[in-house]
This record gives C-alpha cells, sequence and structure tokens, in this order.
C-alpha cells in the first residue's frame, strides 16, 4: 500500500499551541514523522541583549507561562554567579517552596491534557479544579496565579510569612489526598491502562542517545534530576526520591508524574518546616563583573539550562536558554514509530510540550510600512501556505464559504 | 561542596592526553568545568576524549557567540553524575565552517541548525530538513543574533 502523508498543524484542532507536524502513514501505521517548529519563536535571546539585567528577569520569566519560576530561578542562578554573591539560605529555601509549587500545579495541569487527549474529560474537569488549590496560595504569595516575579539578583522579593506557611501545609494534605485518589485511578483503572501502555515507546539507550530529559526520560529508567545530581537552592538539604518507571511509555510517564507529586509534597513539607529565619535577601550590583556561567534547573518537564554572559556593563553580552522540550522533541519521533495515527496527539502530549519555551527567542518588525492585516489578507496568506507547503489547495472551499457569508 | 577530586580527575586526564590544553582547562567550581579549545582541528579529538573515555555522555545546548574577528561556540556536555562542561572552540567569520556532532548526539539537530539560522554558520553533515527557527520567508543573509544585525536591517536599511 502506498504511504499517505498527512500534515497535522500548524493550525490543528489536536494542538494546543502551532507546530507543523508531518506523518507518513501505511494504513493507520505512521511509518516516518516530520516537524516544522519556530511558529512561537519572539527573538527573547537577542531582546535579552538589548535589556538591563533586572528587565531580563522580568522579561525571561515570559519564556514560559508555566515554567515561570523555573527560567527567571535559572537566569539569576547564573547571574549571581558571575557576580559571585552567594544568597541567604532563607531564600534559597523561598526559591525552592516556590519551585515545587509550580511543579504542582504543572503535574496537575498536564493530568488534565491527558485525560482530555484520551477522551477522559471528567479527569480533566476534576484534575484543574483541584490545580486551582495550588493557583490560589501561589496568588496568595506572590500576588500572580503565573509569573510569580519573586526572584531578584541577590534572594527573593517577597518573604513567605508564617500564616502563608501554615496555609502551604494545608494545601498540601489536600493536595496529596487528591493525588492519592489520581494514583489509584492510574492504577486500577483499567481504561486509562489500556489506552496509555504500550503507547509512545521509547528505550532506555534512545532516551540515552537523543538527550531526552525529565519526567520522560525518568519514565525509560533514566534516573536522571538536576535537583539530585547538580542540586541548586536548598535542594542539597532535603530528602526525597527520584521516581523513575520501566513500562518506557505514555503509561509509565502518567505514573512517575503522579509519584513525583508525592515526593514534591514531602519537600514542600520539609522546606517549611526547616525554612532559616533572617534576611531575604542581599545587595546585588546594578552592573555585573565580567565573566561567565552556566546553570541548570529542573524544571517540571526537565532539565533548564541557561548560560549568561556578562561585560561588566548592566547589560548582558548574551543570554542562551534551552527549555526542556527541544531536548525533548527530538524523540517524539522514535516514539511514534509504528504507533497508530489515533496515537499521535496523546504521544505529543505525554513529553508535556511546551512549544513557547522551546521557541523563545516578540516579534521583531520593521518600521516602514504597515503590518496590519486584513481578514481577507490573512485567509489568502493561509490559503497559499497550505497550497505551497503542503499541497492542499483550499481556495474551492474558500469561494463556498464565502458565498455562504461566512 | 568544596570537594572537587572528580573535576580533577578530569582535568588531569585532559591535560596528559592533549598538551595543548595545559593551562586551558578551568574547574569554576564543584560541578562546573570550563575547557577552551583554541583550533577548530583540534576540538573533534577533545569532544570524542570527553565522550568516550570521560562519560559526558550528554548535551545540553549548543551556544553561538558573536565575538570579535570569530564566532564562537560553547558545547555543553554533561554526565550523569551531575558535572557540566563548557567545551568552547572558534572559528574565523571568514570562514563560518564547523562540523555537525550529530554522528555522537543525534538530539543536537535544532541546536545546530539554530547556528544555521540565527549566525549564519555552515554546519557540514548536518541533513536537509526544514529550517530552525525563523520563518520560510525570513531575508536571505540576515542572521538576527550577530552583533551587527539591528531590525531596522528588516526594511532594507
Amino acid at each position: 500500500m502506498a504511504t499517505v502523508r498527512v500534515p497535522i498543524g500548524p493550525q490543528h484542532p489536536a494542538l494546543k499551541e502551532p507546530e507543523g507536524f508531518v506523518v507518513w502513514l501505511d494504513g493507520e501505521r505512521i511509518k516516518d514523522f516530520g516537524m516544522r517548529l519556530g511558529y512561537n519563536h519572539r527573538g527573547i535571546e537577542k531582546a535579552a541583549e538589548m535589556r538591563t539585567y533586572i528587565q531580563n528577569i522580568y522579561l525571561l520569566e515570559r519564556v514560559c507561562g508555566i515554567c515561570s519560576m523555573a527560567h527567571s530561578t535559572a537566569f539569576v542562578q547564573a547571574v549571581e554567579e558571575i557576580g559571585g554573591v552567594e544568597i541567604p539560605r532563607r531564600a534559597k529555601y523561598i526559591r525552592s517552596i516556590i519551585g515545587e509549587l509550580e511543579r504542582v500545579h504543572s503535574h496537575l495541569l498536564w493530568l488534565g491534557v491527558a485525560g482530555h487527549e484520551i477522551g477522559f474529560d471528567t479527569l480533566l474537569m476534576y484534575s484543574w479544579r483541584d490545580r486551582e488549590v495550588v493557583m490560589d496560595l501561589l496568588a496568595k504569595i506572590s500576588g500572580n496565579r503565573v509569573h510569580y516575579g519573586m526572584n531578584t539578583f541577590g534572594g527573593v522579593r517577597r518573604d513567605i510569612t508564617k500564616d502563608l506557611c501554615e496555609d502551604i501545609l494545608k494545601a498540601v494534605d489536600i493536595l496529596e489526598e487528591r493525588t492519592k485518589y489520581y494514583i489509584k485511578i492510574a492504577t486500577e483503572e483499567t481504561t486509562i491502562r489500556k489506552r496509555l501502555t504500550g503507547v509512545g515507546y521509547i528505550s532506555k539507550e534512545d532516551v540515552i542517545k537523543l538527550g531526552t530529559v525529565g519526567p520522560t526520560g525518568r519514565a525509560s529508567g533514566v534516573a536522571m534530576d538536576i535537583r539530585k545530581d547538580d542540586p541548586y537552592a536548598a535542594y542539597d538539604e532535603v530528602e526525597f526520591n527520584v521516581i523513575t518507571a520501566t513500562s518506557c511509555d505514555v503509561y509509565g510517564r502518567a505514573v512517575v508524574r503522579l509519584l513525583e507529586l508525592m515526593e514534591t509534597y514531602k519537600l514542600l513539607r520539609q522546606f517549611v518546616k526547616n525554612m532559616p529565619d533572617g534576611e531575604f535577601v542581599v545587595r546585588f550590583p546594578r552592573k555585573v563583573q565580567a565573566g561567565e556561567a552556566t546553570s541548570r534547573y529542573e524544571a517540571p518537564r526537565g532539565e533548564d539550562v541557561h548560560y549568561v554572559k556578562a561585560n561588566g556593563t548592566d547589560m548582558p553580552e548574551r543570554v542562551r536558554l534551552r527549555a526542556p522540550t527541544m531536548a525533548n522533541l527530538m524523540s517524539v519521533r522514535k516514539m511514534l514509530e509504528n504507533n497508530n495515527l489515533a496515537d499521535v496527539p496523546i504521544a505529543i502530549a505525554a513529553i508535556d510540550p511546551c512549544f513557547s519555551c522551546t521557541d523563545r527567542s516578540i516579534t521583531v518588525t520593521g518600521n516602514s510600512g504597515s503590518n496590519i492585516l486584513t481578514w481577507e489578507q490573512i485567509r489568502q496568506q493561509g490559503i497559499n501556505w497550505y497550497k505551497n507547503e503542503m499541497g492542499i489547495d483550499f481556495t474551492e472551499l474558500n469561494k463556498k464559504y464565502q458565498n455562504r457569508g461566512l | 561542596m568544596s570537594d572537587t577530586n572528580r573535576e580533577q580527575n578530569i582535568q588531569s586526564s585532559l591535560e596528559s592526553k592533549f598538551s595543548f590544553l595545559k593551562d586551558k582547562t578551568k574547574i569554576r567550581r564543584a560541578r562546573r568545568m570550563f575547557v577552551d579549545v583554541e583550533k577548530l582541528s583540534d576540538f573533534r579529538p577533545v569532544f570524542d576524549h570527553l565522550f568516550n573515555e570521560l562519560d559526558f555522555t550528554r548535551i545540553c545546548m549548543i551556544t553561538g557567540l558573536d565575538e570579535g574577528e570569530n564566532y564562537s561556540f560553547i558545547y555543553h556536555l554533561a554526565s550523569f553524575n551531575g558535572i557540566e562542561l563548557d567545551l568552547k572552540t572558534y572559528t574565523p567569520k571568514s570562514s563560518p565552517n564547523i562540523k555537525s556532532v550529530m554522528n555522537t548526539f543525534p538530539g543536537a539537530e535544532l541546536y545546530e541548525r539554530e547556528l544555521v539560522d540565527m549566525f549564519g554558520i555552515n554546519v557540514e553533515g548536518l541533513p536537509e530538513g526544514p529550517r530552525y527557527p525563523l520563518p520560510d520567508d525570513w531575508p536571505q543573509g540576515q542572521y538576527p543574533m550577530r552583533k551587527d544585525w539591528k531590525k531596522e536591517m528588516l526594511d532594507g536599511k
């Protein structure tokens, strides 16, 4: 049978963000998989070179709407290392607490999306309702549900008071109980197990070869966690386990994330209990001495890497970052080999992709001419794009809809 | 953690194998190393030695830099025991050519495509494929991460 080429995206109902995928099919079976990324590219690395360090904290926090603490912490850690400033211990604990709360909200968000992708929308409703517990808590601590604005050079901008600590412990109790329920569902519910087992298989060897990170790698038996291997903030002062699985499939990735949540609750309790008194920020110069540093952070999706080069001014010479999804995307092709077409959404969702993170780098447009396109121009551009890139002609279809006044 | 025995072992292994790395290998702190390879022709042997003998079996990312007369590249390599090593090399701006490391790290494809799009580097051995990350209609010969690139250049100024 001849191979059929099916384009998925860049605009497609099954994708949450714009990225272009192509699958080659033999019947229902996927034979090959290609991607065209970059639709979320915003030129953030270039923009960072034109802004001061302080401005960059907030710019880089906005690389991602979910892992915002991950990116801002990784950046400030690198700059603090260049500046040779040791931050107060209390600040390290506060950064760790926000980082773990972020992991809770990210993993619960993923659980909901995964449920939705397999047609189990009750799970989406449940887990997103429970996620509100941690979102409210983050808003109470920082003032925001996302983009907490907690980090600054030399420490953090807001303290976590005793009352807030009580709130965290109360929330952790509720969330722990709910997570136990989800673990029970994931391990006992036949529908979930049957739907996810064996889907998106990737071996341990391939994970190592392709550089897959985070829960995706850990579900294939690679016990890699930056919090353990290359500890930052207060992670060298606490006890926790790195969760792995050996099933190497989407089911393993779900179980790893759920069990990881239990470790996160353990961590949060330790951080709150052991948090030392004292100041939470020290002075940091506006100009940073020349030097360079590489900083790593275990974001909810895996290893987040930032490299900063300073030239002695108040603006960085170079900022380079790599979000975990960028490392994990290369493994999707391997995961989809010989899977069914219907497995594409859940297999992609299982790496918990975040394309705005991946492409990071606000559209830089010229000053001349108008950038405002009319509805008709946008429509035409879309038609031309699909014609040239994918070989699909929507002209006739477009006419049909226009005649109906749509 | 002030214990840097592991890092010192890596340093002595590199310096005894490659004489040109004398004083070019630095331990920045525990778990952070820096190796400076001045000649591009010396890069691959050092890279292979790190991969085959010293367990640097992961690549975190590749950073491209525009530094005066050279383009520089930092290969951020990591081992599974927590050590991260920045391996730096250079190419003159007159001949921005490097060789792909995809035969060792197939996952490095996107990092190398970024060097092509953002710096205009010619990466030998990079398979044909869609560009990343710039749009298909991006003007030819414009490389936004070069220091001399300004956004006005998009209007042909």
